[in-house]
């Protein structure tokens, strides 16, 4: 983190400009972190009147317990589908676009509007959509002999929130990928041409090589999101039902804290989101120098 | 590459078509039924054009609300929104443009430590610190006030980072000729800094609003009265009753209309800059 | 009233590395001075910190015989015309002029006759209310002049002010410059790498290398009678020949390779002792190769023009002959050259000092 080479002289001002900054950071986020790693190694007795250290027990008892290793392969799977689906269609439109040359402008800005849906609206709005008694696409999936209920059946569900999540993420990655797209230096492909490579094989040999930096940003991008954004997509609609069918962890740390008061395992499952959140960001960070020597 | 037979050309466009239409079904279906009465699509052939009520629907949802079921007028809501995104945004661009000020232009103790201790708030998102953020706000005595919407999530390393590398780029002979000129730190921020980053301010303001008004997890544990709720949570329970069979998802869908509109009509509106912070803020 | 003194200054960087390394000299009041050198030489570093823009890590600067070591640089009553301009692009130019004023509280109605008369020296009248972008290079490098003057300071200060500026105007706003100069009567300290521009804008030139002052007086002193050989070579165009010899009884040098060259000051060094000899080639004369004391193998020659330079062989050493236009000497002809012994220059091979 280097300063600029002209420098002003003096402590107390740049101090007093960092103060604000600071002053949040460790009332409202590093001192909440130390809290939550503390009390992930305590236990309150049946009555709260008693903290115990108990050690590495309540991760224990996480591992043992079958709901949260559920809920954890529950995140995986929907974590996956998510940003791949996200990823492939993003692409796709990102691809097309780019190689119109009348009506770009008018299509992306058709295609962006999602981006600025909250995830908790997103998921409303697609819950409408296959409401189980009402929904538009359940009637047209019933013509088509499905029987949808995402009420009953936990795949439906987890279904749902798949599409209101990575609904709003396609957006995102096609701006991203329409900018890498057009980033692409024209002479090249016109070489390419040149050399006989047909669409398909330009695409496959050249321009996607050329995006592999903005893919994989946008992969760890999309994953961070479906860890931790969606908490309003599960909560505005499947409530982590049926079952346990769509509990992501994210809303499983706040319903054992707060409407199950379990402060010992809560605090034990963020400490376990903290490390996920921390290796993420290392990976993120690692690429991100890569970046810079590209 | 560029152009192609016409039978492609229009191939490509057919797909973008039938993709767009996709994507946007979702938001022109809830503008449908937030112009039609709640029984207009119970049974029958589904509605695909708006009808009749537009004006009712949203005066129901704004000002009137439906007191017998229970739903409150979700204007105050739309206030709250408002203000919370606006301050959000706001708040962050002030706070990380001076810290991003300090890191720049000034070498002094603990300046490592201070970029260390910014750098970890992008690994602690509420999720992760989620009962005691909200212990320590409770007992700061914020909860349901615009303060605690906003003060413990106001803090952003992104915007620091964003802001330090915009400051990186401006000529160190600029700064040697406004300190030639008479103008010390505070009268150099004031009169160099902020006016050549007005774009990128703009531009962040743009992603920040929208981070703003579309925060869910944070209100939700703020707000434990119905006067401080956003109406990005509000409508939760909204559609709970709805889906549990209360006629009125017409009256959700108008609600929702209302809370999608001013993130929509910003980036819309503002589609270059959107982009450009968007592209900027994950640099 | 604006003189700059430099006693023994010194500037060491943080990381141990050493800039300037004890410079002395004086500028007097009204001087052009000019700091000339290869790129890190040190005149840069020495500038800024004239400008109080570095830090001194020893010695003193003076202005006006005021000790400024630690003097902020808005106090110091300088004016510094920077390499890329630094104009403040979101102002207006009437508002680049202005701001120094402005941060110094002087009144309005001062401000505006002293931002009109500098646009009027400058030519600058129609260009006030354009903002940095729209102007071309040679009116930005106005305009950075122009936020100079308003200031009146004691000392003009220029970081090579002309060097991103094509070739045909870095001449005209060399004589620009001058011009200014002479009609404000104020102090310069003016840095430049191009001998050119320093032999032309000096009163006083300031030779430096390796962080150290070389040599100091005006264009011609210091052209005629340079006092080490990196001196020698560094002012002057095309730069001096030196060629390595040896001593002879009676104020003679030899060369290696056959070759004489009478010395006057050779004559009180001791038979057999290595010199090195300076003869600029415009003060080589052709003669006829035979019976001449140099001669010399022409590899090719350059057309200049008015000039012919060339370049060939002397003694088995790289030497360059300046001749007239009708010169016919072609590539492969061995010509005879002869040099007056008052234009021969002697250095020591060891120090590089000029030898007398």
């Amino acid at each position: 983190m280097q300063a600029k080479r002209v420098t002003f002289g003096g402590t107390a001002l740049p101090l007093a400009l960092l103060a604000p900054q600071l002053a949040v950071t460790v009332v409202f986020f590093v001192w909440p972190a130390v809290q939550a790693v503390i009390t992930s190694f305590q236990r309150e007795d049946a009555f709260g009147l008693k903290t115990e250290f108990v050690g590495l027990e309540n991760f224990r008892d996480l591992w043992a317990d079958p709901l949260y290793l559920e809920s954890f392969g529950t995140t995986m799977i929907f974590s996956a589908a998510v940003a791949v689906s996200a990823l492939v269609v993003g692409l796709l439109l990102a691809v097309l676009v780019d190689r119109v040359s009348r009506g770009a402008e008018i299509y992306s800005a058709l295609l962006i509007w999602p981006y600025a849906v909250a995830p908790a609206l997103a998921a409303i709005l697609w819950a409408f959509l296959l409401n189980p008694s009402i929904g538009p696409l359940t009637r047209l999936l019933r013509v088509l002999g499905i029987a949808w209920n995402y009420n009953v059946d936990g795949t439906q569900a987890l279904i749902l929130i798949v599409f209101a999540s990575a609904w709003k993420q396609v957006s995102y990655n096609f701006l991203f990928f329409l900018a890498g797209l057009q980033s692409i230096p024209r002479s090249l492909l016109e070489a390419a041409s040149i050399d006989a490579a047909g669409p398909w094989r330009q695409f496959r040999t050249i321009v996607f090589p050329l995006l592999a930096p903005t893919t994989f940003f946008l992969i760890v991008v999309n994953v961070v999101y479906a860890f931790f954004d969606t908490f309003g997509v599960v909560h505005a609609t499947t409530g982590g039902g049926p079952g346990q069918s769509t509990t992501l962890l994210v809303y499983k740390v706040w319903k054992d804290g707060f409407i199950g008061l379990n402060l010992g395992s809560s605090s034990a499952q963020s400490v376990v989101l903290l490390v996920i959140v921390i290796a993420l960001t290392a990976v993120q960070f690692r690429f991100l120098e890569r970046r810079i020597n590209y | 590459m560029v152009g192609g037979r016409l039978g492609s050309r229009l191939l490509v466009h057919a797909i973008l078509i039938v993709g767009i239409a996709v994507m946007l079904t979702p938001i022109w279906l809830a503008f449908v039924v937030s112009t039609r009465p709640g029984s207009d699509f119970m049974t029958g052939d589904f509605p695909l054009w708006p009808g009749p009520d537009f004006v009712k629907n949203y005066r129901t949802a704004l000002i009137d609300g439906q007191p017998g079921a229970g739903l409150q007028p979700v204007g105050h809501m739309l206030w709250n929104s408002l203000v919370m995104a606006l301050v959000i945004a706001a708040g962050k661009i002030a706070i990380s443009f001076i810290s991003a000020f300090a890191i720049a232009w000034f070498r002094f103790p603990f300046r490592v430590a201070a970029f260390w201790i910014i750098f970890i708030t992008l690994m602690l998102p509420v999720e992760v610190r989620i009962l005691p953020t909200f212990a320590v706000t409770a007992s700061l005595g914020l909860l349901n006030s615009y303060a605690g919407l906003t003060i413990p999530i106001i803090a952003s390393a992104t915007a620091t980072f964003l802001f330090r590398q915009v400051f990186m780029t401006i000529p160190d002979e600029l700064t040697e000729a406004a300190r030639i000129d008479g103008a010390g730190p505070l009268r150099f921020l004031v009169d160099m800094v902020v006016p050549l980053s007005r774009t990128n301010v703009a531009a962040l303001f743009i992603i920040l609003f929208i981070y703003g008004w579309n925060q869910y997890l944070w209100p939700l544990l703020v707000t434990t009265e119905p006067g401080y709720e956003t109406v990005v949570m509000g409508i939760q329970r909204l559609a709970q009753s709805a889906s549990e069979g209360s006629p009125y998802w017409h009256l959700v869908m108008t609600t929702a209309i209302l809370a999608m509109l001013p993130p929509i009509a910003i980036v819309l509106s503002m589609r270059k800059l959107f982009v450009r912070g968007l592209v900027e803020t994950e640099k | 009233m604006g003189s700059v003194t430099l006693s023994n200054l010194r500037k060491v960087y943080a990381g141990g590395q050493e800039a300037v390394r004890g410079v002395s000299f004086d500028v007097a009041d009204g001087t052009f001075c000019v700091l000339v050198g290869p790129s890190g030489c040190g005149k840069s570093t020495l500038l800024r910190m004239i400008a109080g823009l570095e830090t001194v890590s020893s010695g003193t600067v003076a202005i006006d015989g005021r000790t400024v070591n630690d003097v902020e640089p808005a106090d110091r009553d300088i004016a510094m015309v920077f390499q890329n301009y630094a104009l403040y692009p979101h102002m207006r130019v009437r508002d680049n002029l202005a701001y120094g004023l402005r941060n110094r509280k002087t009144p309005k109605p001062e401000i505006e006759t002293r931002v009109a008369e500098a646009a009027r020296i400058l030519g600058l009248g129609e260009m006030l209310d354009r903002y940095p972008r729209q102007l071309s290079g040679g009116q930005r490098q106005r305009v950075a002049m122009g936020r100079a003057i308003v200031r009146k300071p004691q000392v003009f200060l220029f970081d090579e002010p002309l060097s991103n500026l094509d070739a045909k105007l870095r001449v005209q706003m060399r004589v620009e410059i001058k011009r200014l100069q002479r009609s404000l009567g104020v102090t310069a300290v003016y840095v430049t790498h191009d001998q050119v521009e320093a032999m032309t804008l000096s009163d006083q030139l300031v030779v430096m290398s390796a962080g150290r002052v070389e040599q100091v007086g005006t264009a011609i002193e210091i052209y005629r009678r340079p006092m080490t050989r990196f001196v020698a070579t560094f002012i002057g165009s095309p730069p001096m020949n030196i060629l390595a010899g040896t001593v002879e009884p009676g104020g003679i040098v030899a060369l290696p390779e056959g070759g004489r060259v009478t010395v006057p000051a050779a004559a009180a060094l001791a038979p057999g002792t290595p010199v090195e000899v300076g003869i600029r080639p415009e003060e080589a004369t052709r003669r006829a190769a035979d019976g001449a004391s140099l001669r010399m193998r022409v590899d090719f020659a350059e057309e200049l023009g008015a000039t012919r330079l060339l370049h060939g062989k002397l003694g088995g050493q790289d030497f360059i002959v300046q001749t007239q236009l009708l010169d016919q000497a072609a590539d492969g002809d061995a010509i005879g050259l002869s040099v007056e012994p008052s234009a021969v220059h002697l250095f020591d091979p060891g120090t590089g000092h000029r030898i007398d």
